[in-house]
């Protein structure tokens, strides 16, 4: 019923806005068309001057509303993202007064120039001096975002330190799996034709890789350690997926086939960061930012950075899949062994 | 109709020696002059409603998608009259919702503001304003319009089947657009939209070639191309980009067939999906993004420069002064249209491709700003001491110099790596791109049919229901999309279907509610638009002798009568003197183009 109410009001709205602009038209012809011309012109000259000044109130409304709940308002969580922050403040600075400029005179021009019978327009068809002016100005501009985006792009897509903590991210539809590469240090090899659930080997780790012996692996959770770079290695075992991490300032594809990564150095702890936001119930979120499918929204992976010790202390509760992997297949040979036992029994009776 | 004594079968293509008088008088029947027409006016009309409607639906899908956005947690029983299973209970499946974006953005893109602006006007402009009699292959031409409509077919039978139409991005990356178990929209849905594209590419390239060929070969005497309005201009380099750059996409789609049909791994490898592993190695997914973006970035400037080209000749008739800077308006087209084939990969800075690499399109992305504000400046130049009358498409084309200069500076943020490692992929990219090329661009396009209405019709369009039109509009634009700026430095993600369970988005949820109700204003408004549209092809006031040039126009489109024939002139082409930007001039309103240069009279 509602609905109905709704659609006949909207209807009646038409019908009435369609009703009175036709009207209009009939008493422009009524006053002079010349004259009712000139009326509407002047309504619309004075409207680009409340556009203008509405729409400048409405800017800084909405910053006040709203950036609060940006995360600048409390500062990026790595020292990648402060250099970040600093190279947005800078955008936002020249791109800010550039807007705020061409706006006022377009609008302000609108206005200020509108038709007036007393007004000739000028003649004034090119200046090489001030082509020369805004084609020389924006490239100088340009020029100077250019050096400093690119002397970070270079820093933060280049070779991690060599201290890193070393952790493999892999996506798939639609969570989050982590492998630390243990006490050695080095990722066991991988191949996606040893993907096997069922014998308890969900990323296809290749057990015939010594170095994949003490490899841990961990769903959804990860934990890295304040102040220490981590790098990511990254892989996807179905389709394009992205490990976005909003609070780092950081994006990276996980690609099938070829692998990614990402290193960032993590300088608050997800405690710090508690008060910090004055959000308890805050969490570094993974987020992926590459449309993966239906679940795509519900994609979410959490950081947990710690402190040394509290890392250690999780850590050491940590068991290499290896041995849950090995205990799988010798349970199944077990109990394949079980099953042709039983069918000789058979056939010998 | 009274000039149907004038209408014959084959065009007059050749210079102004021929007569169209001198041919047989005859009429055409239905089929021929509203069908199967090849009349390029005709043509344009079945591009411009073509476009229309698909704008309605997929403006239609926007509305029904931020329902969901603003309201995740309610029911809308009524969706599931109209959709049935896609919204079981009022609420949308979250593939239906998958499908939806899918769909806005390919309609948008491809079919309202390619071929509903480009084609409508390149083929109404193209040969009216340089004095041709129709384009150089009328044939060809209609066979453009009709590839474009079985692209059209074949994408809203898409909407109709049971696994529903393509829903992983209208960028389609695969694997996830390449496997079958990846989603549903996957399935059929996806052969759909890859034929539906392969058509509308050729009807791309039949148009482009022939707009590219008229502009070259078919100006009337005097016409020298600097002479040309600029909205000429913007349609060559508009059809220029577009031969060049679509069959790559055709290439892309093939391949992608391939891939799913096939059993090839071109864009293939590693993968283990829904409990199988794939016997493809040694494809990337990196490489579709190449082929595709090579469209896909100057794709946008497609879209975007005929309404620049509009913009620059409604603005310049409007403040009744000459455009500021001509030659550097031609130039920077010039440079827009070649830097836009150098900045593809800047859509993939966090895909995997070599940081190394990333640098270059950094540089020329950022350089690709400095032809953008040169325009910008020239616009506000020109209406700098004019005399302003704001006419409906004025009004527009001011809009759209405010919406290009709110989106385009965005873009230079994005086009930074560094910032786009943080804000690729998130709310600030939908808002960069909607105000720059989407609003903006249909900006241009109702400014174009604003000010050419009277003569594509022979009537006016009602004034007060266009100024309601625009002022909700531009303001709804701006509500619409400012908000979503701080969403996206919050790192909000594009492309989700509810964000109810995530701590760093959860606190925006009042702000969507907030853009979807705007939207939905937004949304019905543009029905006074569409309603005026048709309701003044019939009703609207004539347009008379008297005013048979209502905006005071240098231009040759307002030398022909109020509905022009098949040919365009019922007399001799007429002759082009001067550059069509003489208003002002030596104390007179403006100089039609086709008048003399006076003895005392000093040339621009």
């Amino acid at each position: 019923m509602e609905t109905f109410f709704l659609i006949a009001i909207v209807v009646l709205v038409f019908i009435v806005v369609f009703q009175i602009s036709k009207a209009s038209e009939y008493v422009s012809i009524l006053k002079g068309e010349e004259k009712a011309r000139k009326q509407d012109n002047k309504i619309n000259g004075f409207l680009m001057m409340v556009f203008l000044v509405l729409g400048l109130i409405g800017v800084w409304w909405c910053n006040d509303a709203l950036y609060h709940k940006t995360l600048f308002s409390y500062g990026a969580a790595s020292t990648q993202g402060k250099s970040i922050d600093n190279m947005m403040w800078i955008t936002i600075i020249i791109t800010g007064i550039v807007f705020f400029i061409t706006q006022i005179l377009l609008f302000w021009f609108s206005y200020r120039y509108q038709e007036s019978d007393k007004r000739k327009p000028l003649y004034f068809t090119h200046s090489n001096k001030l082509e020369i002016i805004w084609t020389g100005v924006p490239t100088i501009t340009l020029t100077i975002l250019i050096v400093f985006g690119l002397k970070y792009w270079f820093k933060f897509t280049g070779d991690a330190p060599k201290n890193s903590q070393i952790v493999e991210i892999t996506g798939h539809q639609f969570g989050w799996e982590f492998r630390y590469p243990g006490k050695d240090g080095i990722l066991g090899r991988k191949n996606y034709k040893l993907i096997d659930p069922a014998k308890k080997n969900p990323l296809g780790v290749d057990w015939s890789d010594a170095a994949s012996h003490d490899d841990i692996h961990v769903a959804t959770t990860v934990h890295v350690v304040v102040n220490r770079p981590v790098k990511f290695v990254i892989n996807s075992m179905d389709v394009i997926h992205d490990v976005g991490l909003p609070a780092f300032r950081l994006k990276m594809d996980a690609v099938p086939g070829t692998p990614t990564t990402e290193w960032f150095t993590p300088i608050y702890t997800t405690a710090e960061m508690k008060k910090k936001t004055g959000n308890p119930d805050f969490e570094y979120e993974i987020v992926c930012d590459q449309l993966c499918g239906k679940g795509h929204f519900s994609m979410r992976g959490i950081i947990i950075v710690e402190t040394q010790k509290e890392y250690n202390a999780w850590m050491i509760k940590q068991r290499p899949e290896y041995r849950s992997a090995m205990a799988a297949v010798n349970s199944a040979a077990s109990d394949q062994t079980l099953a042709l036992e039983a069918n000789q029994d058979k056939k010998t009776n | 109709m009274e000039n149907e004594g004038v209408l014959h079968e084959k065009p007059i293509v050749l210079h102004e020696t021929d007569h169209p008088t001198s041919h047989g008088h005859h009429k055409q029947n239905f089929i021929r002059k509203y069908i199967f027409s090849e009349d390029h006016k005709m043509i344009s009309h079945q591009f411009v409603i073509t476009g229309i409607i698909w704008a309605i639906i997929g403006g239609f899908f926007s509305v029904i998608f931020r329902l969901q956005l603003g309201f995740p947690d309610q029911t809308f029983p009524w969706l599931e009259d109209v959709f049935g299973h896609w919204a079981q209970g009022g609420r949308l499946d979250t593939e239906f919702y998958y499908a939806l974006v899918t769909m806005h953005g390919t309609i948008l893109v491809f079919f309202v503001l390619t071929a509903g602006l480009s084609g409508t006007f390149s083929n109404y402009l193209i040969p009216l304003q340089i004095g041709a009699r129709d384009m150089a292959s009328p044939f060809l031409n209609m066979l453009s319009y009709w590839f474009f409509f079985a692209a059209s077919v074949v994408m809203f039978s898409s909407l109709f089947l049971t696994t529903g139409p393509a829903s992983g991005g209208w960028t389609i990356y695969p694997p996830l657009s390449a496997l079958r178990d990846a989603m549903d929209g996957s399935k059929a849905g996806m052969d759909y939209w890859l034929v539906s594209i392969a058509l509308f590419i050729i009807s791309t390239l039949l148009g482009g070639l022939n707009y590219v060929t008229t502009v070259l070969n078919m100006r009337t005497k005097g016409m020298y191309m600097t002479r040309l309005p600029l909205t000429i201009w913007s349609f060559l380099f508009t059809a220029i980009l577009g031969v060049l750059t679509f069959p790559v996409l055709l290439s892309a789609v093939v391949l992608l067939l391939f891939d799913r049909h096939l059993g090839t791994s071109f864009y293939l490898s590693d993968i283990y999906i829904n409990g199988k592993i794939l016997p493809n190695e040694g494809g990337s997914p990196i490489l579709f993004q190449h082929l595709f973006w090579f469209l896909g970035h100057p794709e946008v400037y497609i879209i975007a420069l005929p309404a620049m080209g509009i913009t620059s000749e409604v603005i310049s008739t409007n403040a009744r002064k000459p455009i500021f800077g001509y030659m550097a308006m031609v130039a920077s087209f010039f440079a827009i249209a070649t830097l836009s084939f150098l900045v593809w990969a800047h859509h993939m800075f966090v895909s995997g491709m070599n940081p190394f690499l990333g640098s270059f399109f950094v540089l020329f992305t950022l350089l690709i700003a400095v032809p953008s504000s040169i325009k910008v400046f020239n616009w506000l130049t020109t209406l700098w001491k004019g005399n302003i009358s704001f006419t409906p498409a004025m009004l527009f084309a001011i809009g759209f110099v405010s919406l290009f200069i709110s989106g385009g500076l965005t873009g230079i943020w994005l086009g930074n790596s560094a910032l786009d490692l943080h804000l690729h992929d998130t709310y600030f990219v939908i808002a960069h791109f909607h105000l720059v090329m989407g609003v903006a661009s249909m900006f241009g396009m109702f400014a174009g049919i604003y000010h050419w209405y009277p003569k594509m019709f022979g009537r006016f369009m009602n004034n007060t229901l266009a100024y309601i039109h625009f002022w909700v509009t531009l303001a709804g634009a701006y509500l619409i999309f400012w908000p979503m700026h701080y969403e996206g430095l919050a790192g909000m993600p594009r492309r989700y279907y509810d964000f109810s369970s995530w701590e760093s988005f959860k606190m925006f949820q009042d702000l969507n509610a907030f853009i979807s109700v705007v939207a939905i204003i937004v949304f019905a408004t543009q029905f006074l638009f569409i309603f005026n549209f048709f309701y003044s092809m019939y009703k609207g006031r004539k347009v008379t002798e008297k005013n048979k040039n209502p905006w005071g126009s240098t231009t040759l489109e307002w030398t022909t009568p109020i509905h022009p024939p098949h040919g365009n002139w019922t007399s001799e082409v007429p002759e082009v003197y001067r550059w069509s930007y003489d208003y002002g001039k030596d104390g007179r309103d403006f100089i039609p183009q086709t008048e003399p240069i006076g003895s005392e009279e000093i040339q621009h």
